[in-house]
C-alpha cells in the first residue's frame, strides 16, 4: 500500500467511486443483455415448435 | 469488404461476437495494469501530493466522455444518412455509457478539487462544460425512453444529437466567455512542453488506451443486447398478428 | 404564412391563459426576489441582470409545449404539413407567434421590473435590447423541443430538460450583455455573440424542428 498522506480520503474515495459507477453501469447492461438473451430464445424456441 | 456490410444486423452480431472476448480481456488488462501502476508505482507531485493518482482515472473518462458524444453524432449521422439500424442502435447504446463516463470525470473531479481548490465545486469553464454535458446525456437517454416506436425514436434522437452538438460547442465557448477557470490548461497535447511528467504520462496512457477499450467493449455489448431486443420485439410482434 | 401568423395571435389572446401565465410568472418573480433576498445594499442591484434573465427564460419555458401541442390535438397540425406552405416555415411562423406572445411582452415588461430590482440606470436600454435580441432565440429552440415531443403524453417535463441545456448560451451571453451595460463596460462582443446565435438559429432550427414534425406525424 502506497503511502497517500493526507490525502488518502480524496484518492481512495475517488478510486472507490469510479470503480462503483463502472460497475453498476457493467452490472447494469450484463442484467440487460441475460434477460433480454433469455426472451429472445424463449420467444424463438416457442415459435420454432410451430 | 467494406465497412457497411456490419449495418447488417446479422454480420454485426457474428463479428461482435467473435470481438467481444478479446475486448473484454484487453480491457481488463490495460485498465488494471494502467491503474494498479498509477495508484501503486508512481511517486506522488511535488505540489499535489497523492492527489496527482487521481489524475488516472479524471483524464480518460473525461476525454472518453467527450468522445462518446462524438461517437453518438456520427452514428445518428449514419443513421439519418444511410438508415443503418445497427448505427442507430450502437448510437442509443453508447448514451449511458457516455454518461457513466460524465459521472466519473465529476466525481473525480470534485474530489480532486476539494484538497487542490479548496472547493468542490467551482464555476469554472471546464466544469459547466460537464454539467451541460451531463445534461445532454440526460435528455438524449430520456427522449429515447419515452418514445415507443424505435424508428421515430432513432429520428428524433438523432435530430436531437445533431443540434445539441451545435449548442454544446457554442456552450463551451460561452463559459469559456463568462468566467475564467482555476482548472489547468490541457493535460495532454502533442507539443510537448506543457505535458505531464513522463513518470505520470505512462501509466495514464495505458489507462487512456483502457477507458478507450472499456468503451468499445460496452458498446458492442450493448449494442448486442439492442439488436436482441428489436428481434424479440419483432417476433412478439408477429406472433400478435398471427 | 401571414394568415397562419394572425390565426395564430388570435389563438392565444382569445385562450388567454397561456401567455399571460408566462407574464404573470415574471411579474411575481421580480416581487418576491427581492422579498426573499432582502432589499438592502447593492446586492438586489448586483444579481438584477441574472434574475431578469433567468425569469424571462423560465416564463418562456412554460408555455413552450403549447406551440405545437393545441394544433397537434385538434389535427390541425396534419393539415398544415399537408398544406403546400412548407413545414419550416410554418413552424417559423409559429416560433414568431409565440414570440409575439411571450418573448416581446417579456421584454417590454422587463425595464419596468428593473426599478423593482434596483438595475443600475445605464442598463436599461441594454436589457431591453438583449431581450429583443436573445428572447426569439428561446422560442425557437423551444419550437425546436416542441417539435420534438409533440406526440408524447407527459412530453412537458421531457421538453423541460430536452430545452434547459440548448438555452445556456443565450443565457450566459443575455446575462453577460446587461451585467456589463450596468458596470459600464464595454459589451460589444457578448451582444454580437448573442445576435449571432439569434440569427443562426432562426436561419436553421426550422429545418430542424420541421424534420422533427415530419418523423412525429408520420
Amino acid at each position: 500500500m502506497p503511502e497517500l498522506g493526507k490525502y488518502a480520503g480524496a484518492v481512495i474515495g475517488s478510486y472507490v467511486l469510479a470503480a462503483l459507477l463502472i460497475a453498476a453501469l457493467v452490472g447494469l447492461s450484463l442484467w440487460q443483455a441475460a434477460r433480454v438473451k433469455r426472451a429472445l430464445a424463449e420467444v424463438e424456441a416457442r415459435q420454432g415448435e410451430k | 469488404m467494406s465497412i457497411w456490410e456490419y449495418a447488417n444486423p446479422k454480420k454485426f452480431m457474428q463479428t461482435s461476437a467473435w470481438a467481444l472476448p478479446w475486448a473484454v480481456a484487453l480491457t481488463v488488462a490495460l485498465l488494471v495494469t494502467g491503474l494498479v501502476w498509477g495508484f501503486f508505482f508512481t511517486p506522488d507531485d511535488y505540489k499535489q501530493g497523492s492527489t496527482v493518482k487521481i489524475i488516472y482515472l479524471h483524464v480518460p473518462s473525461a476525454m472518453m466522455a467527450i468522445n462518446a458524444w462524438a461517437m453518438m453524432l456520427v452514428a445518428s449521422m449514419i443513421w439519418i444518412v444511410r438508415r443503418h439500424h445497427v448505427s442507430a442502435l450502437a448510437a442509443k447504446a453508447a448514451a449511458p455509457v457516455g454518461l457513466t463516463f460524465t459521472l466519473i470525470a465529476l466525481v473525480t473531479g470534485a474530489l480532486w478539487g476539494q484538497p487542490m481548490w479548496g472547493t468542490w465545486w467551482a464555476w469554472d469553464p471546464r466544469l459547466t462544460s460537464f454539467l451541460i454535458l451531463c445534461l445532454f446525456y440526460l435528455g438524449y437517454i430520456a427522449l429515447w425512453s419515452a418514445i415507443e416506436n424505435p424508428d421515430t425514436a432513432a429520428d428524433l434522437t438523432s435530430i436531437l444529437c445533431l443540434v445539441g452538438s451545435v449548442f454544446a460547442l457554442l456552450s463551451r465557448y460561452a463559459v469559456n466567455f463568462w468566467n475564467q477557470g482555476l482548472h489547468q490548461g490541457a493535460s495532454l497535447s502533442l507539443d510537448k512542453e506543457e505535458n505531464v511528467a513522463d513518470v505520470f504520462w505512462l501509466p495514464l496512457l495505458v489507462c487512456i488506451a483502457g477507458f478507450i477499450l472499456l468503451f468499445i467493449t460496452m458498446v458492442l455489448m450493448r449494442t448486442r443486447t439492442e439488436i436482441r431486443q428489436r428481434r424479440l420485439q419483432a417476433l412478439l410482434a408477429r406472433e400478435r398478428v398471427a | 404564412m401571414r394568415a397562419l401568423l394572425i390565426r395564430d395571435l388570435r389563438l392565444a389572446l382569445r385562450s388567454g391563459g397561456g401567455f399571460g401565465l408566462g407574464l404573470a410568472f415574471f411579474l411575481i418573480l421580480a416581487v418576491l426576489v427581492p422579498l426573499g433576498v432582502g432589499a438592502e445594499g447593492g446586492t438586489l442591484g448586483r444579481i438584477a441582470p441574472g434574475i431578469l434573465w433567468v425569469g424571462a427564460l423560465l416564463a418562456c419555458l412554460l408555455s413552450l409545449d403549447r406551440i405545437f401541442a393545441l394544433d397537434h390535438e385538434d389535427g390541425s397540425l396534419d393539415l398544415l404539413a399537408t398544406s403546400p406552405l412548407p413545414l419550416e416555415g410554418a413552424v417559423a411562423m409559429k416560433a414568431l407567434a409565440h414570440w409575439l406572445v411571450t418573448g416581446l411582452p417579456l421584454t417590454l415588461l422587463a425595464p419596468g421590473l428593473g426599478v423593482l430590482l434596483n438595475l443600475a440606470p445605464p442598463a436599461y436600454g441594454w436589457l431591453a435590447l438583449s431581450l429583443v435580441l436573445g428572447t426569439p432565440t428561446l422560442s425557437m429552440v423551444g419550437a425546436f423541443g416542441a417539435a420534438l415531443t409533440v406526440g408524447l403524453r407527459r412530453g412537458g417535463l421531457l421538453l423541460s430538460l430536452l430545452v434547459l441545456p440548448l438555452y445556456v448560451p443565450t443565457l450566459i451571453f443575455g446575462a453577460e450583455v446587461v451585467r456589463r451595460g450596468a458596470e459600464g463596460m464595454a459589451l460589444g462582443t457578448p451582444l454580437a455573440l448573442l445576435a449571432a446565435i439569434s440569427l443562426g438559429a432562426a436561419a436553421l432550427l426550422p429545418f430542424a424542428a420541421a424534420a422533427a414534425l415530419r418523423v412525429n406525424l408520420r
